[in-house]
């Protein structure tokens, strides 16, 4: 059989590999065939509750209530109240802003940075 | 004692013999069994632990899973230093020989059409992590605000160093994911690891599995190596070369891969679009 030669030693650990890739190919991913032995790997409790969250897809986890991702702004509802956290603490400090001009009121407020959005009484 | 059959992996024969002490789970040595111009690679494991109750209580062992995932893998990893093996899932189990060439029999075209597809070729596992930077989150060690002002610009650079770190592990990973798609046969995005559980520090933003023919392995090595410390903050861990693993399934089901899964790295998903 034809083995190419040149095939870059195991990357990293071979023996050790981190167990959490190991499961995530032996568990998630490979041939799926119902042998004469019928275990669903999905009915494994310990699978759900524990490993699968190893490599648990968002909506699994989700499902679980699992927010590990929450600070991924890309992925989380967490990072969408950051997103109104940070609104406003912008709001509050315009207000601030303002306070501060008080008196001379007039025309102060160009160099403000954010898109204007007219919340402040 | 009659023992049931493991199966690890289904390949077409192997030129060289497998290692004479070749163990695979349970510590049972893994045989070749010939069918059809394929061959199964078994062990003959205990009755007492592999058959439907029993196995059904060890998997919820982690202990016992972990050993077992180390010994299927180990085979896997034997096979695939040999030839091109097409891995099974974890505890894939027959009463006996029979029932696996009746296996093979049913299977035999798509075994045939999947190993020509894949033949040569070999998976590398590619995750980019965000560094924890220690600033984030943690509401102690800064200066105290001398003002309600001086706290909201710090709450405010916060926020934005915090968004500017998620951006370029987004970006960078973006590129690197469309630079190694290009290098690779194929490319599949899997969901993040959560990396509490897994023990790796930093959260992982992408985590990618690349087709890649062993000819070409070494120089997709060095193209992963070389983006290593290319951005502060981010770290890129690479694994393999794994069996096929994650490329068993033809690419026609590649709609399912990416919807969820590429969340995980931003808008990673598919071409990367935007990102050259």
């Amino acid at each position: 059989m034809s083995m190419p030669s040149r095939m870059p030693e195991p990357y990293g650990q071979s023996g050790g590999a981190n167990l959490a890739d190991i499961l995530e190919r032996v568990l998630d991913k490979g041939i799926v065939i119902a042998g004469d032995i019928r275990i669903n790997l999905l009915d494994i409790e310990l699978l759900t509750i524990k490993l699968r969250l190893i490599v648990a897809s968002v909506d699994k986890a989700k499902e679980m209530g699992i927010d590990w991702w929450e600070d991924d702004p890309a992925l989380s509802t967490r990072a969408r109240r950051d997103q109104l956290a940070k609104e406003n603490a912008e709001l509050r400090e315009r207000l601030a802003r303002l306070e501060e001009l008080e008196p001379g009121r007039t025309s102060t407020r160009a160099p403000a940075p954010e898109p204007a959005r007219e919340e402040s009484p | 004692m009659t023992g049931l059959r493991y199966v690890y992996a289904v390949c077409r024969p192997l030129a060289a013999p497998l290692q004479a002490e070749l163990t695979g789970v349970a510590g049972a040595p893994a045989k070749l069994l010939h069918h059809h111009g394929l061959i199964a690679v078994v062990s003959d494991v205990p009755e007492r632990d592999f058959a439907e109750e029993p196995l059904r209580a060890h998997l919820e062992d982690i202990d016992w899973l972990a050993a077992t995932a180390r010994g299927h893998q180990q085979v896997i990893d034997a096979l695939t230093a040999v030839t091109t093996p097409l891995p099974l899932r974890l505890a894939t189990v027959f009463r006996d020989d029979s029932g696996v060439r009746v296996m093979i029999e049913e299977r035999e075209e798509v075994f045939l059409r999947t190993l020509d597809r894949l033949q040569g070729r070999v998976e590398w596992g590619v995750k980019v992590y965000v560094e924890p930077t220690g600033q984030e989150g943690t509401a102690g060690p800064e200066a105290k605000p001398a003002s309600g002002r001086d706290y909201l610009r710090q709450r405010r650079m916060k926020a934005r160093a915090h968004e500017d770190t998620w951006q370029r592990a987004e970006q960078f990973a973006g590129r690197l994911h469309s630079l190694l798609s290009e290098h690779a046969d194929a490319a599949r995005l899997h969901a993040p690891q959560n990396s509490a559980l897994s023990r790796a520090s930093g959260q992982n933003v992408l985590n990618a599995a690349y087709l890649v023919p062993r000819a070409k392995s070494e120089e997709f090595v060095e193209m992963v190596d070389r983006t290593k410390g290319e951005e502060p903050g981010i770290r890129v861990e690479l694994t393999g070369p794994w069996a096929a693993y994650s490329f068993v399934e033809p690419a026609a089901s590649e709609g399912t891969e990416g919807t969820g899964d590429a969340g995980g790295a931003g808008n990673t998903g598919g071409t990367g679009e935007g990102d050259a």
